[in-house]
């Protein structure tokens, strides 16, 4: 009898939970299809083939940055370096690749090297040295920025003597017609996606991922190296690093050594918009993938409507704001 | 006598499941030290709790000078002159001295708009030199001893003008001669009219500071006796009770198997002094000991959670090491903590996942993808056998009473084919039924060959369980007795044997 009314009492709570959860990613993707709606309606200008893709395009490497860093937001830490980063793994492979004229090949490789071993540094410092997550990322922000600059000698690398460097990016191998070609860039991110989803949710590395993040005291007394799993968590957020490092270094058709700060500001808020909780234990690809797009969905339609950069910045903040406190809001319940 | 600066009388007070006061009563009179005693769990804390406004009671009358009052907040306590002094101080270690005590009461100067330092400094230097203490306003509290701090924060709950001053533990941080520094200071207010409710486990320090002494047990009152008219063993006596519990004696059945788990002079800091012990195959050896006694730092240095100073841990015969939990559970032990959300699940997390994290190794295949189907199956089963109430293998643990979470955490280790378990406070916060379960479930893993060591502050839960009792306090192993033999008092006895009390013994 106590057994029953338990059993119903723990479903009625169950199937409230997952209805909350699944809430939230309902509110963020019906948000996303209204800015779309609403954009679409206040100009014939916004729902275009061309202006979609662009739209995908510009999501593209800030995306494929937010999917990366969301593993370290899981686990209950911040990566601060992921924008420059980015950055300095583009320099890499430009060394490589324009200056040295070894193959493209070599360029990608050495990117993605780059990005692990930096990435993996930070989480080194943030599991080992027991450094706070927000500073040794920092600091990594800034080594990687000077770093790029000097390599680069403060000036762009470009890539004249590899014309088939800027196809990684820019190149369409979904070529339906003359003005709708998805660029491969977008195909990357989404493959990243799609890659970082299943590693998420159905390796051990996402489980221990999620479990950090919801109780690290607890999965180490489980006897589990913590340590380790969190270097692995920073160094694949690096690793990703380079995939949009050799993402952005295409598209620019160079590598550009002053860029890139900010950007993980930006990959931050695509994750914290896509209800990710920024204290770990709970997030989700797909989340992170509608949150990128609602920032550049906003920016590209708020463009169209010819509102002046500095207030798309304001309106990207509030609504920032207005999408954690309605994440709380759900908590809350 | 004068009238009680405070009197108490039919105070009951219910948690959900507990009925922790039940009709107690209690008086203070003006100018006595009045000690409170008891085992853990017997409502003392509960009791200070509500006489600091901190729980309101259900029901029963609270007088103070004679009238009843009604406490509904910590800050109305401080209005009727009511300060506790709680074992974990609560200073700011960056502020000096004077800007603890006066913290929300500064002098203030210049139209009110800057802080008059000059008035702050010789106000607290006038109150340190009322009662004698060398203190520099100035000095910042982080710099002071834990027993300087301490007579800050008396200092300040004095400030408030308080008569009536509670003192949870005060001596548990405190070396000998801070102690009798300690014992100079309140014997100086007592002369000053001040009531002081004194609480304390340790027994030597009651008989030389103490007026009277009030026993409490099971959230009931059992007597109040003059310092003059008592003894230890009296008093150990009524804190224990004379209950004799009904359930059959533990049959030993480890008898001629093999050494398990052996530790030898394991060592740590102040915490741990040369603990050596050991535990055979289908053993469940009992610690016992009151809070703080070293039995959860011990349990946690054996399992690598906390590095230690030196010592052995022998597993099956041959000898370990132990740097971190993961080397722990490669050589099969596994540990339940006290503190079970804290340390034990992922409350975010459903069943199968939790039951099955330390596993992990076993449950991965090809390219680290997770086999759900064995872990849905490995964590169905063990659901069945140790009757886990969920209503799915996807429930997440929040939504799981406390015993049936202690059956998850139970279920990661026996996934895990560990064969040493380590229970610390296995029935802490959950209900009498849940109870018996871990129990008949305690016996049953003894019984299938597990090597079971068990951390209880319960008495009765220890000697219902144990074939065999260590006891410890203050970091040492005080005593071991086998079931046969043990008795509430005689471990009673053992746990609150403080070393100088040894030394005192052998002098004479």
């Amino acid at each position: 009898m106590a057994e029953t009314r338990n059993k119903a009492a723990g479903k009625t709570k169950d199937s409230f939970a997952t209805s909350s959860q699944a809430k939230q990613k309902i509110l963020a993707f019906s948000s996303l299809v209204l800015l779309i709606v609403g954009f679409s309606i206040a100009s014939p200008n916004f729902f275009q083939a061309s202006n979609l893709i662009a739209i995908m395009l510009a999501t593209a490497v800030n995306g494929v940055l937010a999917v990366g860093v969301s593993f370290v937001i899981i686990t209950g830490g911040i990566d601060l370096s992921i924008g420059t980063l980015m950055t300095f793994t583009a320099v890499m492979a430009a060394q490589m690749v324009a200056n040295w004229h070894l193959p493209i090949f070599v360029g990608l490789v050495v990117a993605i090297l780059t990005g692990i071993v930096c990435g993996g540094t930070s989480g080194f410092m943030v599991a080992k040295l027991k450094l706070p997550p927000f500073i040794a990322t920092l600091g990594m922000n800034m080594f990687t920025k000077g770093l790029s600059l000097i390599i680069a000698h403060s000036k762009p690398i470009y890539f004249t003597d590899s014309p088939s460097f800027s196809q990684i990016s820019m190149g369409s191998v979904f070529n339906f017609s003359e003005d709708f070609q998805i660029p491969n860039a977008v195909i990357i991110f989404l493959l990243v996606a799609i890659i970082a989803g299943v590693i998420l949710n159905k390796t051990t590395f996402g489980r221990y991922t999620f479990a950090i993040g919801s109780n690290e005291e607890a999965v180490r007394l489980s006897g589990i190296n913590t340590d380790r799993w969190k270097i692995a968590a920073y160094a694949f957020s690096g690793a990703i690093c380079g995939i949009a490092g050799i993402l952005i270094a295409s598209r620019l058709n160079s590598a550009q050594p002053a860029l890139g700060q900010g950007y993980e500001l930006d990959a931050i808020a695509a994750v914290v918009i896509g209800g990710t909780s920024m204290s770990g234990g709970e997030g989700t690809i797909i989340g992170t993938i509608i949150g990128a797009f609602i920032i550049s969905t906003l920016t590209n339609g708020l463009r169209i409507l010819s509102v002046p950069q500095e207030w798309q910045i304001v309106t990207t903040g509030i609504i920032i704001i207005f999408a954690v406190y309605l994440d709380i809001l759900r908590r809350k319940k | 006598m004068a009238e009680p600066l405070i009197l108490v009388r039919n105070l009951n007070k219910s948690f959900p499941g507990v009925h922790a006061l039940k009709d107690v009563k209690f008086d203070l009179y003006p100018g006595e030290v009045h000690t409170l005693v008891g085992e853990n769990g017997a409502g003392k804390s509960t009791l200070m709790k509500v006489l600091s406004g901190v729980y309101q009671k259900d029901s029963g009358e609270v007088l103070i000078d004679g009238k009843p009052v009604a406490i509904p907040n910590p800050k109305a306590a401080q209005r009727l002159g009511i300060s506790i002094i709680h074992q974990e101080l609560n200073l700011m270690n960056h502020l000096t001295a004077a800007q603890n005590i006066f913290i929300g009461r500064e002098p203030k100067r210049g139209l009110g708009l800057f802080l008059d330092e000059k008035a702050l400094n010789q106000k607290a230097r006038d109150l340190f030199a009322m009662l004698k203490m060398e203190i520099d306003p100035r000095v910042k509290i982080g710099d002071l001893t834990i027993a300087k701090q301490q007579m800050v924060e008396i200092v300040k709950a004095l400030s408030y003008d308080a008569r009536v001053l509670i003192m949870d533990e005060p001596t548990a941080a405190l070396n000998e001669a801070e102690i009798e520094e300690l014992f100079t200071i309140i014997r100086h207010l007592r002369g000053q009219g001040v009531g002081i409710i004194y609480i304390s486990h340790r027994m030597d320090e009651l008989f030389k500071i103490s007026d009277r002494i009030t026993v409490m047990r099971d959230g009931h009152y059992i007597d109040t006796l003059g310092i003059g008219e008592t003894d230890l063993d009296q008093v150990i006596a009524l804190m224990v009770g004379r209950k004799i519990d009904a359930s059959a004696p533990q049959v030993d059945l480890s008898e001629g198997k093999p050494i398990m788990l052996k530790v030898k002079g394991l060592s740590r800091g102040k915490v741990l002094k040369d603990i050596s012990f050991e535990v055979k195959k289908g053993e469940i050896l009992g610690f016992a000991g009151l809070m703080g006694a070293g039995r959860t730092e011990a349990a946690r240095a054996i399992f690598g959670a906390d590095p230690i100073d030196s010592g052995e841990i022998w597993v099956n015969g041959a000898k370990v090491t132990i740097k971190r939990p993961c080397d722990a559970v490669r050589h099969g032990i596994g540990y339940l903590s006290e503190d079970r959300k804290r340390f034990g699940i992922a409350i975010g997390m459903t069943v199968e996942e939790n039951a099955t994290i330390a596993s992990m190794k076993r449950f991965t295949g090809f390219a680290g993808f997770v086999k759900n189907k064995e872990i849905r199956a490995a964590a169905a089963d063990s659901v069945k056998k140790l009757s886990i109430r969920t209503p799915s293998l996807q429930q997440k643990l929040k939504f799981l009473s406390g015993g049936n979470q202690q059956k998850v955490v139970v279920a990661k280790w026996l996934i895990r084919n560990c064969d040493i378990l380590i229970f610390d406070e296995p029935t802490r916060g959950i209900d009498i039924g849940a109870k018996q379960e871990i129990y008949a479930l305690l016996n049953e893993l003894a019984r299938a060959g597990k090597t079971i060591i068990m951390i209880s502050s319960e008495l009765q839960e220890i000697l219902k369980l144990s074939h065999r009792i260590v006891v410890m306090c203050e970091g040492r192993v005080t005593g071991e007795l086998p079931a046969s033999e043990a008795t509430q008092e005689k471990i009673m006895k053992l746990a609150t044997q403080r070393e100088t009390m040894v030394v005192a013994a052998a002098n004479q």
